[in-house]
């Protein structure tokens, strides 16, 4: 495609903040799931060696990145129902609400597991 | 790369009326740019008039100031869809903009439209817009034998409902200069294309939808929008490219489980 | 890729996130209970273990997510970086198997 001579700023609107989030915490997601599954995969050799894990997440900075990571994880699931809302219902002109709920649901969820880790 | 064209600042017109709605002259900083692709932005100081719009600006320093600049329009009305442009970035009707409404702390940088190969200032090289129309089977296809009457299509069938609801695309390129996907994939149809190719699936006449169908699938077609919508927020006829690609989506998938793709 | 195959590629990435959608309100909200006062390895053993219904629970997510992670990272890679055609649809398969053996080998090791 022919390079744009110059700057584009076309981008700066909700749908398309909700298209970069999605994209960002996909990425994040499919590289966090393989350490994920190794972790709770060390229970296969003994509780013992997925406990060791656990404590090592007592520290205050994993338990924030826990955090994070739950919140991209409901952000994700969240706006990818608005997604297949989108694609696969006949048009209706909701989804700037819809992106306001997700990222409320998101940010909720995050909250109550904060409140519950520590 | 910006640098003040020598015979840039003049009065505008000069006339009592060249005044800005308040009585003073408002100047205004247009930077242009000049050239093919290796080209540069140019500036040009000039009074801006009351209501004018970005395509006024244009003309007025063809006219005034450098009769050598190059950029294209018609109908001056918003119907022609001639005379798009990237202003300030975003890619926009020029002939129903206003000044007023997209100027920047007095400057307005005008650019060609992007996504589009330039030929010189601000005209672009439309041919691979409209060869993706082609490529989408955006023409008519009659059914086999003549037509004996007129086809009724009661302006209240949903299938109509949809057709004119994405009927009123006058080709401009926003949408698809706008678009992330186009400037991803070269293959992309783009929104405009495919908004069309979406009018003729709903058009009841039209005998063109298996070729239709499969020309629009995959991801040189809708299964690669992302639903980010800047074709939506741009577009100056306000219409729903987005939704248009989510009907081709569903039918197209439809299509595969049926073995017709 | 056939346009027939990419159109049910693309079926099989939105048909997975649909079930993706129920396993997370299950997986995050059990989750969230189960971490009230510091999680715990044997919490969570004791929950699955021999649990024949947990077992089906994890070994559906995780081949959903198997399926659904990959072909996003491919549709990703194919826009946005050089890895693109057969060298993305191999990443893609590669990481789908890799998630499938490591998260099937998780719920088997909870299962006991
Ligand atoms: S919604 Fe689809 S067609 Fe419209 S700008 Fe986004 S990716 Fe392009
Ligand atoms: S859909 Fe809108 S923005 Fe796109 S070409 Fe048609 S009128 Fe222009
Ligand atoms: S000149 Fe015709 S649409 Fe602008």
């Amino acid at each position: 495609m022919a390079k744009p001579v110059a700057r584009r700023n076309c981008r700066n609107h909700s749908n398309y903040w909700a298209f970069a989030v999605h994209r960002i915490s996909g990425v994040v997601l499919v590289l966090y799931l393989p350490v994920h599954f190794y972790v709770i995969g060390l229970a296969i050799k003994s509780e013992a060696a997925l406990q060791s894990f656990f404590s090592l997440a007592e520290n205050p900075l994993v338990r924030l990145a826990e955090t994070i990571l739950i919140i991209t994880f409901v952000i994700h699931v969240t706006g990818g129902l608005r997604l297949l809302l989108i694609e696969f219902l006949a048009w209706r002109d909701w989804q700037k609400t819809v992106i306001a709920v997700s990222g409320g649901i998101s940010l909720a969820v995050g909250l109550v597991f904060l409140f519950n880790v520590f | 790369m910006s640098v003040v064209h020598p015979v840039a600042t003049v009065a505008n017109g000069g006339a009592p009326g060249s005044t800005g709605g308040d009585g003073t002259n408002h100047k205004l900083d247009v930077s242009i740019w000049r050239g093919g692709k290796n080209g540069r932005f140019v500036s040009y100081g000039i009074t801006l008039r009351e209501s004018q719009t970005v395509l006024d600006v244009v003309t007025y320093i063809q006219r005034h100031v450098d009769s050598t600049l190059s950029y294209r329009f018609s109908c001056r009305v918003g119907m022609c869809g001639s005379c798009a442009m990237t202003v300030n970035g975003v890619s926009r009707w020029t002939c129903r903009t206003h000044v007023s409404e997209v100027v920047k702390d007095g400057r307005l940088e005008i650019a060609p439209l992007s996504g589009l190969e330039v030929v010189k200032d601000l005209s672009v090289d439309m041919t691979g817009f409209f060869e993706k129309w082609t490529r989408a089977k955006g023409a008519f296809v009659p059914g086999p034998g003549p037509s004996r009457d007129f086809a009724v299509v009661s302006p209240d069938s949903p299938q109509r409902r949809k057709v004119d609801a994405a009927i009123e695309c006058i080709g401009c390129g926003v949408c698809y200069a706008a678009c992330d996907v186009v400037s991803w994939n070269d293959d992309y149809l783009g929104p405009a294309a495919l908004n069309r190719a979406w009018t003729l699936y709903n058009d009841v006449r039209d005998a063109g939808n298996d070729k239709r169908l499969a020309a629009v699938a995959g991801n040189v077609g809708c299964l690669s929008c992302h639903s980010q919508q800047s074709c939506v927020k741009w577009c100056p006829k306000h219409l729903n490219p987005t939704a248009s690609i989510a009907g081709l989506k569903r039918a197209t998938v439809k299509a595969a489980l049926a073995g017709r793709l | 890729m056939k346009v027939r195959t990419e159109t049910l590629l693309w079926l099989a990435q939105r048909l997975s996130a649909m079930v993706l959608v129920v396993g997370a309100i299950v997986h995050v909200s059990t989750n969230i209970y189960a971490v009230r006062g510091g999680l715990t390895a044997a919490e969570i053993i004791d929950r699955v273990h021999g649990s024949t219904a947990w077992l089906a629970f994890y070994l559906v997510f995780a081949a959903v997510a198997a399926i659904h992670g990959p072909l996003g990272l491919r549709t990703v890679l194919n826009e946005m970086t050089p890895v693109r055609g057969r060298a993305a649809d191999l990443v893609a398969l590669v990481l789908g198997v890799g998630i499938l053996w490591l998260g099937w080998r998780a719920a088997f090791g909870l299962f006991g």
